[in-house]
């Protein structure tokens, strides 16, 4: 099968990053460490594992972060080398899946979207830690332990496979969420990233009548949205985001207003009524929620959230450099939001994926796919996903059921 | 020699290029021959010789129902001097200020009557608090020097409500809030600067020291509507508004002893002499100055234009000064005023050209955002008519300016927010008027106000109103050479040479529309027939 595999080479991971510092993300993708291979599928680790075949990966900005060699190494006992990266997957169940009583009923042919998150249950780990026996797999303490090599996820896994092949991966039946047949392949590669916003949005203690703000507008922020919209009442809810057609999709998702980041804080200090101390509110919003996660993006969400409110961090945020004065003396939260597992709503506990299956549908996100890619053109794909808010897209996704390309441009969808 | 009169020019073939003024810069553009018309300003009225007994002679000889001013002074009185702000004149002139000169006559009759209690207020409305600098300018260092350690130099804060006085309502229900300082006073010495038609009178006390409350009733998307023009007191609301205020504070026992003075036109230096001479007149001192000046400055990066352009004073001299009580006192005023500018003018024409100079009255030793752009052109230029407006009804105005999205963040902090934010949405200034009353009690602008040097938070709501009667009349309107998100936000068309804006006026208009371009400044007014 041919599978973008992503190797460790530090001279590889040198020139990845600095393409990367040069600006160039297909340089880091053919200078850097991932190559298109023809290589052997992966094998069953154990029972309840199953090989699953790739028929729509995202490029997550994850994903972008390691191949250009920007990504934290706090994440290197988490991850197995050489792996195939690709972990928001759409596929199609390859083996006659043997259901247990925590796995669904799932026959060769099935669609499926993949929990990518490889907790105890998928590593054999029992009991499971804490986290994962209350069904909080995104928290689970195993991730380099039991049956599989280390790896935070399917797609860092050199024991898996990943979403960037044509062949297929394995999966355990835990991780797997049947695709219902109404659904289209770009609504279900939205269903991961859409579960991240849920998770998020879900932890974040929004309460009715609250003012929010989300700050950066790809395709997280824009599902974070989404999700807002579809499990909160907030009074306002305000996004900062770069690009026009950013702000328009905001606004389609249920935004009250979309602004240039820089606007803002202006937009919340109008909103709240409050004086300025420097660059910081005396009010501003309940809660921020930071989709861009760089120092200068934590800055402002410090400055624009009200005293003893909130800043959720859901974009990746590496190493960052910033005062954390206003944090101390404002006393704000800032908490980080990662993956999913069980969600508290109403009365009950529900799989986040559940949710973001409900989302997805109710809120079209399959219209959030802008391009997709045969594997082949793996660098021009992964340029397009590193600039596409310049270039006015938001996701980018493999085909991997594509033919080879007669035309050097991306499809759109 | 007298002074020539104004003049209108029907451009031809053999017609020099006409000079626009584009912000911190100017061009040189050709007008259609056979169908357009330059208006040019009149030239300078002659200056008073002895400006000081100018003065002294109209405090001693005051018109209508008024004594001279040392008849109404006495110890023991309470006596307000207040004074028009930094908005006036423009460009700012050199020194000694007319106010200075004024304020000195009346300050040496007070203190031969023996009047302690004396107080200076600029009458800001809801402007920005003038500079120390700005104040010294204005009044002299002696004056500034006796009155501002003493802490009776004042700045009129419209947010002060322990120091305004609600006088009662018009009977058209117009609420009279004034200055306490000035309405418990036993007089008030008005000392105003009359550049274009539309100041003083009763205007200058009661919008000058009055306050949010009552500003409001004459600034809004409706008096400005029916102000046509705002230049001609007897066809303008906004005087009808202010007119009946002023009567009530008349009424109210409240005694206004009004000095209104008129510059002439000699508004440039002579280093910029060109600028107010009429191009086919041009010697060869004004051709190499203009090509000098107009090379350097496209150059230069704005900022340093800005400055350079902000450091001019103005040569103006006073043309009359008037003092007694304000209708009489105003009406001669006026009579000068229109002496000075006046051009008659034949018709109207399809399409008005305008080049924006760099300063509005908002704007002295500041930035010129889009929003005041706007103002300055819609606003101002365009309503500088007497009769009809020199466009016809459903006509396109093309303004050559370069429309930069910058803003002073200390003049004009609520501009930003009313950019970005109120004309986002929309651009007619009934909608615009929704936000109003938010802007208006924003805290954080009323605090900017009162402590900093913003201009109020209602201000460019303001500044969009006076757009209103233009934007009613005209079917478009063109700025050439802006930044084009910039002018499309204010909801006009981009176009990068005058000949593309002449034809983008055509899809609108007509083919081969009729031209008037207004060559201000120097300032003219359009008596249209």
């Amino acid at each position: 099968m041919k599978a973008l595999v992503f190797e460790r080479s530090l001279p590889r991971f040198a020139a990845a990053r600095v393409a990367h510092v040069l600006g160039s993300s297909s340089r880091a993708a053919s200078l850097g460490p991932l190559r298109l291979v023809d290589t052997d599928p992966p094998e069953l680790p154990a029972d309840g594992w199953v090989h699953v075949r790739p028929l729509v990966s995202g490029i997550c900005g994850s994903d972008l972060a390691t191949i250009e060699g920007a990504s934290s190494r706090y994440f290197e006992p988490m991850v197995s080398f050489p792996f195939i990266p690709g972990h928001e997957v759409v596929g199609v169940l390859e083996d006659v899946a043997k259901p247990d009583d925590r796995s669904p009923a799932l026959t060769a042919g099935s669609r499926v979207v993949l929990e990518p998150v490889l907790g105890c249950a998928a590593r054999g780990i029992e009991p499971p830690c804490s986290p994962c026996a209350r069904g909080e797999t995104g928290s689970c303490q195993n991730l380099a332990f039991g049956h599989l090599s280390p790896g935070l996820q399917t797609g860092f896994c050199a024991d898996t496979g990943g979403g960037w092949s044509t062949g297929t991966l394995v999966a355990h039946l835990s991780q797997l969420h049947e695709v219902p047949a109404s659904m289209s392949d770009e609504e279900a590669v939205m269903v991961e990233p859409a579960a991240c916003a849920l998770h998020a949005v879900l932890g974040a203690g929004i309460a009715p009548g609250s003012q929010v703000a989300v700050l950066g507008a790809g395709t997280l922020g824009l599902l974070v949205v989404a999700a807002i919209r579809q499990v909160c009442d907030p009074s306002s809810l305000l996004v900062g985001a770069r690009y026009h057609h950013q702000r328009v999709m905001a606004l389609e998702l249920g935004a009250d207003q979309a602004l240039e980041p820089e606007e803002l804080a202006r937009a919340l200090r109008r909103r709240s009524r409050s004086m300025l101390l420097g660059v910081d509110l005396t009010g501003g919003a309940d809660v921020v929620i930071d989709c861009v996660a760089s120092s200068d993006s934590i800055r402002s969400c410090l400055a624009m959230v009200r005293p003893r409110g909130r800043v959720v961090l859901l974009g990746m945020p590496a190493k960052q450099t910033l005062d954390l004065t206003p944090l101390w003396h404002r006393e704000i939260s800032l908490s980080g939001a990662y993956a999913y597992g069980t969600e508290n709503v109403g009365d009950g506990r529900r799989r986040t994926f559940e949710l973001a299956m409900e989302l997805t549908r109710s809120a079209r996100l399959g219209r959030l796919v802008s391009a997709r890619y045969p594997i082949d053109r793996f660098e021009e794909a992964i340029a397009h996903a590193a600039s596409a808010g310049r270039r006015g897209s938001v996701k980018v996704v493999f085909d991997l059921a594509a033919r080879p390309p007669r035309s050097s441009k991306g499809r759109s969808a | 020699m007298s002074p020539r009169p104004g003049f209108v020019l029907e451009v031809e073939r053999s017609t020099p290029p006409t000079l626009f003024w584009h912000g911190e810069g100017f061009r040189l553009e050709r007008l259609p021959a056979g169908r357009s018309r330059v208006i040019y300003a009149p030239e300078p009225a002659r200056a008073l010789e002895d400006p000081r007994a100018a003065i002294r002679h109209a405090l001693d000889h005051p018109l209508g129902d008024s004594e001279p001013l040392r008849a109404y002074l006495r110890p023991g009185m309470r006596l307000t001097v207040a004074f028009d702000d930094v908005s006036l004149p423009l460009p700012p002139m050199q020194a000694p200020d007319v106010r200075q000169l004024v304020i000195e006559e009346v300050l040496e009759l007070a203190a031969e009557a023996g009047v302690d209690d004396v107080v200076l207020i600029a009458a800001l409305a809801l402007h920005r608090r003038m500079t120390d600098a700005e104040l010294l300018h204005a009044l002299g260092r002696r004056v500034y020097d006796s009155f501002s350690p003493a802490g009776r130099l004042l700045q009129h804060d419209a947010e002060d409500a322990s120091n305004l006085v609600h006088l009662g309502c018009t009977d058209e229900g117009e609420d009279v809030e004034i200055s306490k300082r000035a309405a418990t006073s036993d007089l008030i010495v008005y000392v105003n600067i009359n550049l274009v038609a539309m100041d003083g009178g009763h205007k200058s006390v009661a919008t000058g020291l009055a306050s949010y409350r009552s500003i409001r009733h004459h600034h809004n998307p409706d008096t400005m509507r029916r102000s046509r023009s705002f230049m001609d007191m007897h066809h303008s609301e906004l005087h009808s508004s202010n007119w009946r205020m002023g009567r009530l504070i008349a009424a109210s026992g409240i005694r206004v002893f009004q000095i209104e003075t008129t510059l002439n036109n000699d508004t440039f230096p002579d280093s910029f002499g060109f600028l107010q001479r009429r191009e086919w007149e041009w010697s060869l001192r004004d051709r190499a100055s203009f090509l000098a000046s107009s090379s350097a400055l496209e150059r230069l990066p704005a900022s340093l234009s800005r400055s350079i352009f902000h450091s001019i004073r103005s040569p103006h001299a006073m043309s009359s000064v008037q003092a007694g009580e304000v209708e009489a006192v105003h009406a001669r005023t006026l009579e000068n005023v229109y002496a000075q500018q006046l051009v008659e003018v034949e018709g109207q024409s399809d399409v008005l050209t305008m080049g924006l100079p760099y300063i509005c009255p908002y704007n002295v030793n500041s930035i010129m955002n889009p929003v005041l752009v706007a103002c300055l052109g819609l606003g101002y230029f365009f309503n500088l008519y007497r009769g009809k407006p020199l466009v016809r009804e459903g006509g396109v105005v093309i303004m050559s300016h370069p429309t930069r999205s910058e803003f002073h963040p200390g003049h004009h902090p609520s501009y930003i927010d009313f950019f970005e934010h109120v004309l986002a949405e929309s651009t007619d200034p009934v909608e615009v008027a929704k936000h109003e009353e938010a802007y208006a009690t924003d805290p954080w602008y009323v605090h900017l106000y009162r402590t900093a040097h913003a201009y109020h938070g209602v201000h460019p709501f303001y500044m969009w109103y006076w757009c209103a009667h233009a934007l009613d009349h005209l079917s478009a309107v063109i700025v050439v050479g802006g930044e084009r998100d910039a002018v499309r936000r204010l909801g006009f068309r981009p176009a990068s040479t005058l000949s593309d804006a002449l034809e983008m006026a055509s899809d609108v208009v007509g083919p081969s529309p009729t031209i008037t371009h207004m060559r201000t400044p120097p300032l003219l007014l359009a008596g249209v027939i």
